[in-house]
């Protein structure tokens, strides 16, 4: 048969690194037939910093703050990592009310994080309101980070061992008002979106991914439970005394774009339960644990993770007991669960892949570190 | 390649036992024996070095059915079954790590590869360590193995059993240099493909840039 100039072939296109709906500097090679997408190849590690190298060559302390450079937009998940992982070679525990604060602060971060997906991915789709309204209520998160730490995004919340700084007056007060004003909105955001057929059309049966493929490709958090996977490490392992707090765990049962829309929506719902409940039972006492000025931890290793809003940060750090540690590892949830975008894109549309890579909810300062 | 394997295989039960951890515990506890010979020195030294020795305790055995269904199928090859901190760690040779890990995906259920990474010990022969964690989400229990490879040694890619080592071992190859056996597209991942030079080997520095690619792609006259 004789080709024809509107014979179709296949088309190599390059997305990115200055892609808008990358949300950071993503490179994906997309490999299209007309506008399939038969496959793609992501190409990262323009925001490479060396986190881990600089970990060697900081003490525990100092690498602190390093790690909310990894995903800034929840900075404060990532603190609680790392300080957990560390306090668990020095074999310390955070005091109660320590721990109750970490939990109030982490879950207002979770509700910021998730604010950021929903804004930015409903513009990736189309939809630039949800954006206003999304940073309306975020901003009032970052004020309460603001006012208890000084910073907004990178805040370095949390010390190993504790808390540096005692809450501020009327703390609870602003939380619990938080809380009040978040959930009417969280229905309003439903309301633009949850019924709204262009937005049901981009999104459902769009990016499948199943619980079986999830938990092979290590794919974590939002996304394994829109595949029905029951499976949240704030249940699974508690840490920070998770355990004593009622909430669900939300999930989907066909493991596309919608569900996780859905099962993100009602995380931010639970984390608002968690937040009351916490604020609650604030105790009384200290903030410090006993760690010396100077932390040298025994020899030895010890792999921690927690239930970022992403999925499953874990740090893996090797004490050769000195000052420094011999070794940081950072496993981080955006970069392995980009992973699986070949995958859920194959067979998509263009225009579907930006959503696609808009409901994976990638930080590429976590994915390159 | 199965030829220079088989040396391997016999040697490793003897560099088996001398991991980073255990010296210290071995050798502090040899040590005053020896200085017992030389009585002069030991009336001042006592208040200084048994305060070092004394911190480190043998980590606690890890012991349930898991260690002994692991010990059952392999025998000697798997060893050092430690819970420090809570936390269950094992070792096994580099090749022999592929049918553990193996067994442990396909009889034990441990379905999630959570972390591939490992950790650079130039002053050893067996230089690098692999680490694997695994978590099985029947059992709700995290593990960790740990393989010691040489420099060159090429030890088996498990992306025939997890898709997700793909990634994780390119990272490590682009980290630390470490090649693995049958990977489908063993590229650097975060550092640009000319790069050269292995970043998170402890012989690099954070100041060791690989100069010629920032002058040639950067533009900047040092290389820094």
């Amino acid at each position: 048969m004789a080709e024809t100039f509107l014979d179709s072939t296949e088309l190599v296109l390059n997305m990115g690194p200055q892609h808008p709906s990358t949300h950071g500097v993503l490179r994906v090679i997309v490999k299209l037939d007309g506008e399939k997408v038969l496959g793609t190849d992501c190409v990262i590690g323009y925001l490479h910093r060396g986190v881990e190298k600089l970990g060697e060559n900081r003490t525990y302390q100092q690498f602190a703050p390093y790690v909310d450079r990894m995903d800034y937009v929840a900075s404060v998940s990532n603190g609680l990592g790392y300080c957990l992982a560390v306090e668990k070679l020095l074999g310390v525990e955070a005091p109660p009310r320590a721990q109750v604060v970490r939990v109030i602060l982490t879950e207002l971060n979770r509700i910021a994080s998730h604010l950021i997906w929903l804004g930015t991915h409903a513009l990736d789709i189309g939809a630039i309101t949800p954006l206003f309204y999304c940073m309306r209520e975020r901003e009032l998160a970052l004020n309460i980070f603001e006012k208890y730490c000084g910073a907004r995004l990178t805040t370095h919340a949390f010390r190993i061992g504790g808390l540096q700084y005692e809450t501020y007056d009327g703390f609870e007060k602003e939380v619990l008002d938080f809380c009040d004003v978040f959930l009417p909105k969280a229905d309003e955001y439903e309301e633009l979106l949850t019924g709204n057929r262009i937005w049901v059309d981009r999104m459902r049966n769009v990016g499948l991914l199943n619980a079986t493929d999830c938990k092979a490709f290590g794919v974590t958090g939002p996304l394994l439970r829109a595949a029905g996977e029951k499976w949240d490490l704030r249940k699974a392992q508690p840490y920070s005394g998770y355990e004593k707090y009622d909430f669900e765990i939300p999930t989907g049962d066909r493991g596309d774009n919608f569900d996780r829309y859905i099962v993100r929506m009602e995380e931010m719902r639970q984390s608002v339960r968690i937040m009351r409940q916490a604020v609650a039972s604030i105790p009384a006492g200290p903030i410090m644990a006993k760690v010396p000025k100077v932390i040298k931890p025994p020899v030895g290793e010890v792999y921690v993770s927690i239930e970022a809003p992403k999925g499953e940060l874990g740090y893996y750090i090797v004490s050769d007991g000195t000052t420094l540690p011999y070794r940081v590892r950072v496993r981080p949830p955006s970069f392995v669960n980009l992973q699986a975008l070949d995958r859920m894109s194959k067979g998509a549309l263009v225009a579907d892949l930006v959503a696609i890579i808009g409901t994976i909810d990638i930080v590429l300062g976590e994915v390159d570190r | 390649m199965p030829e220079e394997q088989k040396p391997e295989e016999a040697q490793s039960p003897g560099p088996a036992p001398v991991p980073h951890t255990p010296p210290p515990v071995q050798q502090a506890p040899a040590t005053p024996p020896a200085a017992a010979a030389t009585p002069p020195a030991a009336p001042a030294k006592p208040t200084a070095k048994p305060a070092a020795p004394a911190p480190p305790p043998p980590p606690p055995v890890w012991e349930g059915d898991l260690p002994s269904a692991l010990k059952d199928e392999f025998g000697e090859r798997v060893a050092e079954f430690i819970a420090y901190q809570g936390q269950p760690s094992f070792v096994a040779p580099a090749d022999a790590a592929h049918a553990v890990i193996e067994s442990l995906r396909k009889i034990h259920e441990f379905d999630y590869l959570v972390d591939i990474t490992a950790v650079h010990w130039p002053k050893r022969e067996a230089a690098f360590d692999i680490i694997y964690v695994l978590y099985s989400f029947s059992r709700n229990q995290r593990i960790r193995l740990k393989i010691r490879v040489k420099e060159g040694e090429r030890p088996r890619s498990s992306v025939d059993l997890y898709p997700t080592a793909n990634w994780l071992e390119r990272e490590v190859y682009d980290m630390f240099g470490v090649e693995f056996d049958g990977h489908p597209d063993l590229r650097r991942i975060l550092m640009p493909d000319e790069w050269t030079g292995f970043p998170l080997r402890k012989d690099r520095t954070i100041l060791d840039m690989d100069n010629r690619w920032v002058q040639e792609n950067l533009g900047i006259e040092s290389g820094q």
